[in-house]
């Protein structure tokens, strides 16, 4: 009956005590600690990590074990933490320049200075399932070389030392850091808010319009200049000080797209950025944001906007997971004070359409109301 | 549910009504503002609450932002006390503020609803607030927050009217029934948030202040007391709420919004009364309804 879902209290907490059981399953297998999906689901960590916006591994993963595994539940209860937070300021801006890399490669040139490095990733891997895994078998040590001190200038400088690719506008440190977390979002937006928007967006939203943009709705010619992952360090300068102090490092992933762009009246031809940033290693969703970054920014460059990801105001008011899971669920919340004024419509409509036609309705005949 | 006052103590790991104050300023602020532009939608920085958004973000934070320590909070959902939802936010604010919580209309000074008006008339004293999932009353004809905002800015709302003019040409009537547009003081035209439009008179002239917030779009808005709030229709199709052809089956109430309940399978059902506080409230005063003995306690309570 629909009325139960007038249970009040009672069901609620019941209902939170069930979801707890479930949330353990079976009593007989070993509890999974936090520390365990910190260690050993590090990707899942990291992509919560940057939906919730919030660079805490350890939270991100018991908040992952909260919610049962789901990534979406857990960067909102990661987002719902992060809000209360006060604010000390904006940190100095990260040189990924500097980056102490794990992994970079770009498909744009064979060799770089400072070389290709695969680093950890499944991109050559057989994807055929690892039964060994399952029998717990011993992994091999990895192989290493000897470190080496030699630079990794980004792909995107190389380009730029021949004015081939547009310059990235010069920072001005005075201006304030843009923050849709702070301020309401306002349309158009500048970039550093669609990145931001971006960056904390829900990774299958930005994977389908990025993959819709290499199928022709909103084509903008992308080369991967250069992925890399690895580790920054984050300064901060406190007012006190007067300079900047380390706060420590953090690993991010950069992806630096390289697009097309057959130039203006005043310009020459060059090439485009788009870019993509996320905590810890999130290859595919920073690639996807590369493609959506530089498919909005067809108004700044003069390009027919006609595509769903170059479209600002549905791109922007869409890419939120906990935004959008929370209004798709709510669907689940009672709404029968509005079905009833629906039911008692369409029930005047059929009897309008009924007396027109002078035909008794259906309804009338077969479910006479109990209470008239 | 039994109509109550109850009291909590507040937990302290969080500031009062969970929400810092810089955030409540930011707030108020912004009802401010909408309490001086009535109708109009004020952006706001919304926050991420603990429940999700299009469950009563904006409401719990409207809330948050005006919830005095000796406020009385009552939280309905579709008219109810005790609806799931309702009893959630209710908790949060027991948790959070330690503020007395009510199910009377009445003593309540802050009335936090989604989907309803309550039926007993509100008063200068108290403060309505509305949760809201869609604020923008042209969203469905304009997808577009940018060319919504140019048309609200213009006055332009030929397009609302066109709607509507289309309705009666295709059904002989106005075919929206909640969420039904009205205009504030003459100038902006505003979605009422998706309560029945049987309770759109109750906003007209409406002596409590009404305060509406929509998180996840990140918008509030404002009817200040005594304000102008039309229904929007034509002359010779003048705007009508919905009436019922039934009187409530537990207090017998002719002039209140009735849900329907399914009874049986077999096509049985019963009207009651959607705002519970206010059907017991009936019941205690002696009205009976024709199934107040036989109603399932799940429908009547225990005031029955």
């Amino acid at each position: 009956m629909y009325v139960a879902v007038k249970g009040g209290e009672r069901a609620i907490d019941n209902a939170h005590r069930l979801l707890a059981t479930k949330r353990r399953g079976d009593p007989a297998v070993p509890e999974v600690a936090h520390a365990q999906i910190r260690e050993q689901l590090t990707l899942a960590v990291d992509r919560v990590m940057t939906e919730g916006s919030l660079y805490d591994r350890d939270l991100a993963a018991l908040a992952i074990k909260q919610a049962r595994g789901d990534l979406v539940e857990a960067a909102f209860l990661v987002r719902a933490f992060r809000t209360t937070l006060p604010r000390f300021g904006a940190s100095e801006p990260v040189d990924t320049g500097a980056m102490q890399v794990a992994r970079r490669v770009s498909a744009a040139f064979k060799d770089i200075p400072g070389g290709q490095v695969l680093g950890p990733t499944f991109d050559y891997t057989h994807r055929l399932i690892d039964f060994l895994l399952e029998a717990g078998a011993d992994i091999a040590e990895p192989a290493t070389a000897p470190a080496d001190d030699a630079p990794m200038p980004r792909v995107t400088d190389l380009l730029g030392n021949d004015d081939l690719i547009e310059r990235n506008p010069p920072g001005d440190p005075d201006a304030p850091v843009g923050d849709l977390t702070r301020e309401p979002l306002d349309l158009p937006a500048d970039r550093d808010l669609r990145l931001q928007n971006l960056a904390r967006g829900d990774e299958g939203f930005l994977l389908a319009l990025g993959y819709s943009t290499q199928r022709g709705f909103g084509r903008t010619h992308p080369f991967a200049g250069e992925i890399r992952l690895g580790e920054v360090e984050l300064e901060f300068v406190a007012e006190d000080a007067g300079f900047a102090v380390p706060l420590g490092t953090i690993e991010l992933t950069e992806c630096q797209m390289i697009n097309q762009f057959k130039g203006s009246a005043t310009e020459p031809p060059r090439f485009t950025r788009g870019y993509g940033l996320a905590f810890g290693h999130c290859e595919r969703r920073t690639m996807a944001m590369a493609l959506v970054d530089r498919s909005l920014r067809a108004r700044e460059l003069g390009e027919e906007a006609k595509a769903p990801a170059q479209d600002e105001e549905f791109v922007l008011m869409h890419s939120d997971n906990v935004q959008a899971t929370g209004f798709v669920e709510h669907l689940k919340l009672p709404h029968y004070v509005d079905f009833q004024a629906e039911l008692a419509l369409i029930r005047q409509m059929r009897r309008e359409i009924a007396e027109r036609q002078n035909v008794a309705p259906r309804e009338q005949q077969a479910l006479p109301e109990a209470a008239e | 549910m039994n109509a109550m006052i109850s009291t909590a103590t507040p937990s302290t790991a969080y500031n009062f009504a969970y929400l810092d104050e810089q955030t409540k300023r930011m707030i108020r602020r912004a009802i401010l503002k909408a309490i001086a532009i009535p109708g109009y939608q004020v952006p706001f920085a919304s926050r991420e609450m603990p429940m999700p958004y299009g469950w009563g973000t904006g409401g719990v934070q409207v809330t948050a932002a005006i919830l005095g320590a000796n406020d009385r909070l009552k939280v309905i959902d579709q008219g109810a006390d005790d609806t799931t939802n309702a009893v959630s936010i209710r908790k949060f604010f027991e948790k959070t503020s330690g503020v007395a919580t009510t199910t009377l209309t009445a003593d309540a000074t802050i009335i936090q609803t989604r989907h309803r008006i309550p039926e007993k008339e509100l008063t200068e004293t108290q403060v309505l607030v509305y949760q809201v999932p869609i604020p923008e009353p042209l969203r469905f004809l304009e997808p577009r927050e940018t060319e919504t905002r140019v048309m609200h800015a213009l006055e332009d709302y030929g397009l609302m009217h066109v709607k509507l003019y289309e309705d009666i040409a295709t059904h002989g009537h106005i075919a929206t029934t909640y969420a039904y547009p009205v205009k504030v003081e003459g100038r902006y035209v505003m979605d009422p948030s998706p309560t029945p439009k049987f309770d759109n008179p109750k906003m007209d002239d409406c002596a409590a202040l009404q305060l509406f917030g929509a998180g996840r779009e990140k918008r509030i808005y404002a009817v200040p007391p005594h304000t102008s709030v039309v229904s929007l229709d034509f002359e010779d199709h003048p705007f009508e709420a919905t009436k019922f052809d039934h009187a409530c089956a537990l207090c017998a109430a002719t002039h209140t919004y009735l849900d329907e309940v399914i009874t049986d399978d077999a096509g049985g059902r019963m009207f009651v009364c959607s705002d519970t506080d206010h059907c017991e409230e009936r019941r205690a005063e002696g009205h009976r309804g024709d199934l107040l003995g036989e109603a399932p306690a799940a429908i009547a309570g225990s005031a029955a």
